[in-house]
């Protein structure tokens, strides 16, 4: 029997692509992700836990906005800035939309500085993928205080629609969460990569697995499920 | 260190796997997709502020997302480059949700019916 340990796949190995590739990896009582490593498949399956979650929460809003006979508040009027003499609707979400995916922009960038073993640039672009997250996270504060100095609350508001608050504060203060925990973890991470952590293989906190750069793919994967996220909540929420 | 990445960027093509099971890509790939992100959201931005209404809307709304998703998810996570194994076990159960969605659609339907038949007096 193979090592089922290992997450190379070697050209000795020689396993069928594409759909028999598919048929053949899932069957026979073996290793499913035959070159993904366990920290790789597990953060995938915590991310289509994430999935559901949210899924959850956009569902119950369709649900609470369709069979409300009140008026739903009209987003492009609630999110929108006033500046000099103009209107412009959406400004400081279209914004966020753009730092955000810019965060992905350089988290990509970190990744694969990683894999290169450019230990200072990988380091800078989690830093600067951190700076970018906690960006969006204080303009969601400066939104979500907009919002509360304009009377809107979880029980109600001005505008229409009661639930609206609550599916607001619920929906973005949960991925606004995700972010301000990705950019913890993209701090740590950079400290880690700048000190040589994934060149010495030095493990981690709760594991006796050695480091690798791989780790930076890893935490890249979340952070650009969180940016996923936000295009979902962008359509469906402030769009709609 | 200059050798390796010259390596991985000759095993690059589109459906290979790299052997070593690392994701290492040529920085273009990223940037294309990154600009076509900024070009999409930018569009998401103008179907609000050009206030197109109805239908279309809808249309327009839902095909930026998904685009913008697809992007996200096969370049940035690198899905396209991974074995289809794992690809589908993360793809395919979101298609759970859409059959609750289309449940929802139609219980919401049924209650907002029910609210304005006992609620305004018929």
């Amino acid at each position: 029997m193979t090592d089922t340990s290992s997450a190379k796949l070697t050209a000795s190995d020689n396993r069928p692509k594409g759909l028999s590739g598919l048929v053949e990896d899932w069957s026979s009582d073996q290793r499913a992700f035959k070159n993904v490593s366990w920290r790789k498949a597990m953060m995938w399956i915590f991310l289509l836990s994430d999935t559901f979650i949210f899924s959850i929460f956009l569902l119950s809003y369709m649900t609470a906005r369709m069979s409300t006979k009140v008026g739903w508040p009209n987003a492009s009027e609630v999110f929108s800035l006033h500046i000099g003499h103009t209107n412009f609707p959406l400004l400081l979400i279209a914004i966020m939309t753009f730092v955000l995916i810019s965060s992905s922009g350089t988290m990509v960038l970190a990744v694969n500085y990683g894999y290169r073993k450019n230990r200072n640039l990988t380091a800078i672009m989690l830093l600067v993928t951190a700076l970018l997250g906690a960006t969006f996270v204080g303009m969601q504060v400066f939104e979500w205080t907009k919002l509360i100095s304009e009377g809107v609350r979880p029980w109600g508001n001005p505008m229409g629609a009661p639930q609206f608050g609550g599916i607001f504060f619920m929906i973005t203060g949960f991925h606004g969460t995700h972010v301000s925990i990705g950019v913890i973890f993209l701090l740590v991470m950079a400290l880690k990569v700048w000190r040589g952590d994934y060149d010495k293989q030095t493990p981690g906190y709760f594991t006796s697995r050695k480091g690798e750069y791989e780790c930076v793919e890893i935490m890249g994967l979340y952070w650009h499920f969180v940016d996923l996220v936000w295009v979902f909540i962008f359509a469906f929420f402030y769009l709609w | 260190m200059a050798e390796s990445n010259s390596n991985h960027n000759n095993q690059y093509s589109a459906t290979e796997i790299p052997a070593d099971g690392h994701q290492a890509h040529p920085l273009k790939v990223y940037f294309v997709v990154w600009g076509w992100l900024f070009v999409l959201s930018a569009c998401s931005y103008m179907i609000d502020f050009m206030a197109i209404q109805g239908y279309l809307r809808w249309t327009l709304i839902l095909f930026f997302m998904m685009v913008k998703a697809g992007l996200i998810v096969a370049f940035f996570m690198h899905i396209i480059w991974e074995r289809l194994s794992l690809s589908y076990a993360v793809l395919l159960p979101p298609i759970a949700v859409l059959v609750f969605v289309a449940i929802m659609a139609i219980e919401s339907n049924y209650t907002v019916l029910t609210r304005f038949i006992f609620f305004d007096g018929g």
